[in-house]
């Protein structure tokens, strides 16, 4: 049986001669994304903005033009009405309302008995302004923190250069993805963050792996330059690289695909993640470690204790 | 050279059958599962509220009002201890400052004995002097000790009021310092649940005074005469039309009694309107009876949290310890207020800051997107495996198919919650899982291209790829780890998954299928892998 091959054996594409490249695209896109999200900004859900969503279901195909008719009136503010999935399926989502928590509660009431009893209430969700807060809080500590502590774990298993290589590619990443959700204004909300942190860690993943290799090569290969070497670790580990973001992406565009309507944003920032991490690991993150002042004595010295530590110790 | 040890095989096994125990229940529907034998593991994945249909709630304990009643309280007690001490202290200007009690001895002789008196009364506080004035306010420790027992207190009421609701397994439990979660499974419409919970429900009793007019108090601008106070109720002045103006008390400000003392209370009927009757303990009841005798022809208010719901005339006095509230009822209503008296009151008021429920059905058709996209993904991926590796692709699958039994069985075992995010972090792991085996046969393939014999590709590849797979795999266990911390309700599931998911995906990788690695070679000493 002939086995499919996605890189052939003998493959030296010559990734560190297009850092100039990648260097300024990447550049360019992370501006873009910096201004988009301060320019446009993100679409909040109600995690962090506070507010009211409920997901309903009409038993014929919904009148949202009637329908918003009805809650527009009820004084509520902005009041966003979508079709999700069905087209009997709506989902409203009613600002934060002004004052303290028992304002949102009484504006859901108000919303239902405006919708009528007619309808199937799939998601009543609200979150009022407090939690929000607290919500954007743990978010944005749960990033950092994740950051902080991967870097801390590459600097401690690997020299500082790689640690914040991985880490530069790490930011890349996660800002692509915030400005992915701005330009195409897709909802960002809890389930955002939690795709934010695992793209996070495939990232890491990946880079890692080429990291390792660049190891195993710098004490293999003490002659060769830097350049040629990060050519030759990340060729060898091209193969891996593309075949685990395959399968990864397989299994995601299924869970895009038929995972249902609740996951779909979930599903689009881990397709993207997945794409930008793979990107950054071959493009960006080796290649910054010319720039680094890698220098190899370290590596040399602890080559004995590291050599030993590769040996499984069972 | 190729060797895989006894005990590693029977782990490997041993760790199968696990699986396959553990998992095998949720195959089972719920009857049959529920009449396994005792010693086999009988236990289903535990679903979120996301994909079982139900209602998640998320309570605030007003705790600044707890440490104002205490306050209160605690002045009350100053009061009397300063009376019936011997001889007893002067004192003036007794009150509440911010989370403080202050007064002043008029005798600087007895500055001594109201200290002693302050410290016994008011535990946990930093008393300070200064000329004849005493402010005692409570530390730390006393504020969250106050904060503590009221919202121990509440979780208690709360589930006494869901109890008495007929829902099903609630979970209600204590998060943060001051805040309750309160999860009803299978709950549609919490607005009934909201409604109860949002009553504080304190009920006491007060005679109206017919001395003053309620025309010269409780208007605005308005003061009402020491010793009572204005409050609203239900009625409007012209009865019927909603826009009238709510009628007002005068009642005295000192409570005859309070709900504490009932015993129980239910809503029946009397003259075919719904009424809500009550029943005292032996002291209430007592006390009941000398109040309604001394003040026979009386009006008194019934007062639910500060309003007033029915002011009748004690017609004789009232001796059994048991009467009616006949106030503006509906069936509805006068049920709620019955179960409320019957479950007690909460020490403070809650506010709801969260909500998240979703339907029975929404929850089922997650399940089922999440099945789908789940079993698609494994063909797929299986199919992918078969067509890249060959034969090792098949081992990888055999370890794969393995992996989500696993997965499945430590859920069950744990009985950690599966969350819809949970199912998308199966889903990922899924195509996260097979990396680990990647890594191994690339470099396998990479030994054998170097001129290695198979044995020692295999032999090497294994070795080599493990301090990678290592690496890899702990920087997004610490992604997992720090979700799980910092992440709430459906994210937390999805930490767990992803995290359980890494540790059975590289025991499987490392494990599992290096012993069908190792056996084939054993068995066929091929002269060059099929890789």
């Amino acid at each position: 049986m002939r086995l499919i091959s996605l890189v052939p054996s003998d493959t030296r594409v010559n990734f560190v001669g297009f850092r100039k490249l990648a260097g300024i695209v990447s550049l360019i896109l992370c501006v873009a994304s910096v201004g988009l999200f301060f320019v446009k900004g993100l679409n909040y859900g109600i995690d962090f903005r506070g507010g009211i969503l409920m997901e309903v279901r009409t038993p014929e195909a919904a009148n949202l033009s009637e329908l918003r008719a009805k809650l527009g009136g009820l004084g509520l503010g902005e009041v966003q009405l979508q079709e999700f999935g069905k087209n009997t399926d709506v989902l409203i989502r009613i600002e934060r309302q002004a004052g303290d928590e028992k304002a949102q509660q009484a504006a859901v009431e108000t919303a239902k008995k405006a919708i009528g009893d007619g309808v199937e209430y799939r998601r009543t969700e609200f979150v009022g302004p407090k939690v929000g807060g607290e919500l954007i809080e743990a978010g944005i500590t749960a990033v950092l923190a994740a950051m902080a502590a991967m870097l801390v774990y590459i600097w401690f298993r690997f020299e500082w250069q790689f640690g914040v290589g991985a880490v530069i590619a790490l930011i890349h990443d996660v800002v692509l993805t915030i400005g992915i959700f701005s330009l195409l204004g897709l909802e960002f909300n809890l389930s955002t963050v939690a795709a934010i942190l695992t793209i996070a860690g495939y990232s890491i993943n990946d880079t890692v792996v080429v990291f390792d290799r660049v190891r195993e090569n710098l004490r293999k290969y003490k002659q060769m330059p830097l350049p040629d070497l990060l050519n030759l670790s990340t060729n060898d580990t091209l193969s891996r690289t593309l075949l685990t973001s395959l399968t990864t992406l397989i299994a995601l565009v299924a869970l895009y695909l038929v995972g249902g309507e609740v996951i779909r944003g979930f599903s689009f920032a881990m397709i993207w993640g997945v794409l930008v991490g793979t990107y950054s690991s071959i493009f960006i993150a080796a290649p910054l470690l010319i720039y680094m002042n890698l220098r190899r004595t370290g590596l040399i010295v602890g080559e004995d204790d590291d050599a030993e530590a590769e040996t499984p110790a069972r | 050279m190729v060797h895989f040890p006894k005990w590693k095989t029977a782990l490997v096994l041993l760790v199968t059958l696990f699986g396959l125990a553990f998992a095998a229940p949720n195959l089972l529907s719920e009857k049959t599962a529920g009449s396994l034998p005792g010693w086999l593991p009988s236990q289903k994945i535990n679903l979120g509220l996301d994909l079982q249909g139900g209602s998640h709630l998320l309570l605030e304990v007003d705790v600044k009002s707890v440490i104002k009643d205490r306050l209160e309280s605690t002045v009350d007690a100053l009061r009397n201890e300063f009376r019936s001490a011997d001889p007893q202290i002067g004192y003036q200007g007794l009150g509440t400052k911010g989370d403080c009690v202050g007064f002043a001895v008029r005798n600087a002789d007895d500055l001594a004995r109201a200290r002693q008196i302050v410290r016994k009364v008011m535990q946990n506080s930093e008393i300070e002097t200064q000329g004849s004035q005493i402010n005692a306010c409570f530390n730390e420790v006393g504020i969250r000790d106050a904060e503590s027992s009221a919202v121990q207190q509440s979780i208690e009421i709360v589930r006494r009021r869901i109890d008495e609701t007929g829902t099903r397994e609630p979970t209600i439990q204590r998060q943060g310092r001051d805040r309750i979660l309160v999860q009803l499974p299978g709950v549609k419409d919490p607005e009934r649940i909201k409604q109860i919970l949002g009553k504080t429900a304190k009920m006491t009793f007060h005679l109206v005074d017919a001395t003053n007019s309620v025309a010269q108090s409780c208007g605005p601008g308005q003061r009402p005469p020491s010793g009572s106070i204005c409050l609203p109720s239900d009625e409007r002045e012209s009865a019927g039309s909603p826009g009238g103006q709510e009628v007002m008390y005068l009642v005295k400000r000192r409570a005859m009694l309070s709900g504490d003392s009932l015993v129980d209370s239910q809503a029946t009927f009397q003259e075919g309107r719904p009424v809500v009757s009550f029943r005292f303990d032996a002291v209430g009841a007592r006390r009941f009876g000398d109040v309604t005798r001394a003040n026979v022809k009386q009006l008194f208010a019934i007062v639910l949290d500060n309003k007033v719901i029915s002011a009748p005339r004690i017609q004789e006095p009232i001796l059994g310890g048991s009467g009616i509230i006949s106030g503006n009822f509906t069936v509805q209503t006068a049920q709620d207020l019955a179960l409320l008296l019957r479950a007690g009151a909460l020490p403070a008021p809650l506010t709801v800051l969260e909500e998240r429920t979703v339907g029975a059905e929404l929850g089922a058709d997650s399940i089922a997107a999440g099945e789908f996209a789940s079993i698609l993904a494994v063909m797929l991926v299986i199919v992918f495996m078969g067509a890249a590796y060959g034969l090792f692709g098949l081992m990888a699958d055999v370890a794969l198919i393995l992996n989500i039994v696993l997965i499945t069985a430590l859920l069950s075992l744990l009985q950690a919650t599966l969350t819809l995010p949970g199912i998308a972090g199966i889903v990922l792991t899924i195509g996260m899982a097979v990396d680990a085996n990647v890594l191994i046969f690339e470099r396998i393939r990479e030994e054998q291209k170097n001129g290695r014999t198979p044995i020692s590709a295999v032999d090497s590849g294994y070795q080599r790829a493990l301090t990678t797979i290592v690496d890899a795999n702990i920087t997004t266990f610490i992604a997992a780890v720090l979700l799980f911390q910092f992440g709430s309700g459906p994210v937390k599931g999805f930490a767990v998954t992803l995290a359980i998911g890494l540790l059975t995906s590289m025991f499987t990788a490392i494990m599992v299928t290096r012993f069908m690695v190792v056996t084939w070679l054993i068995r066929t000493k091929p002269k060059k892998l099929p890789l």
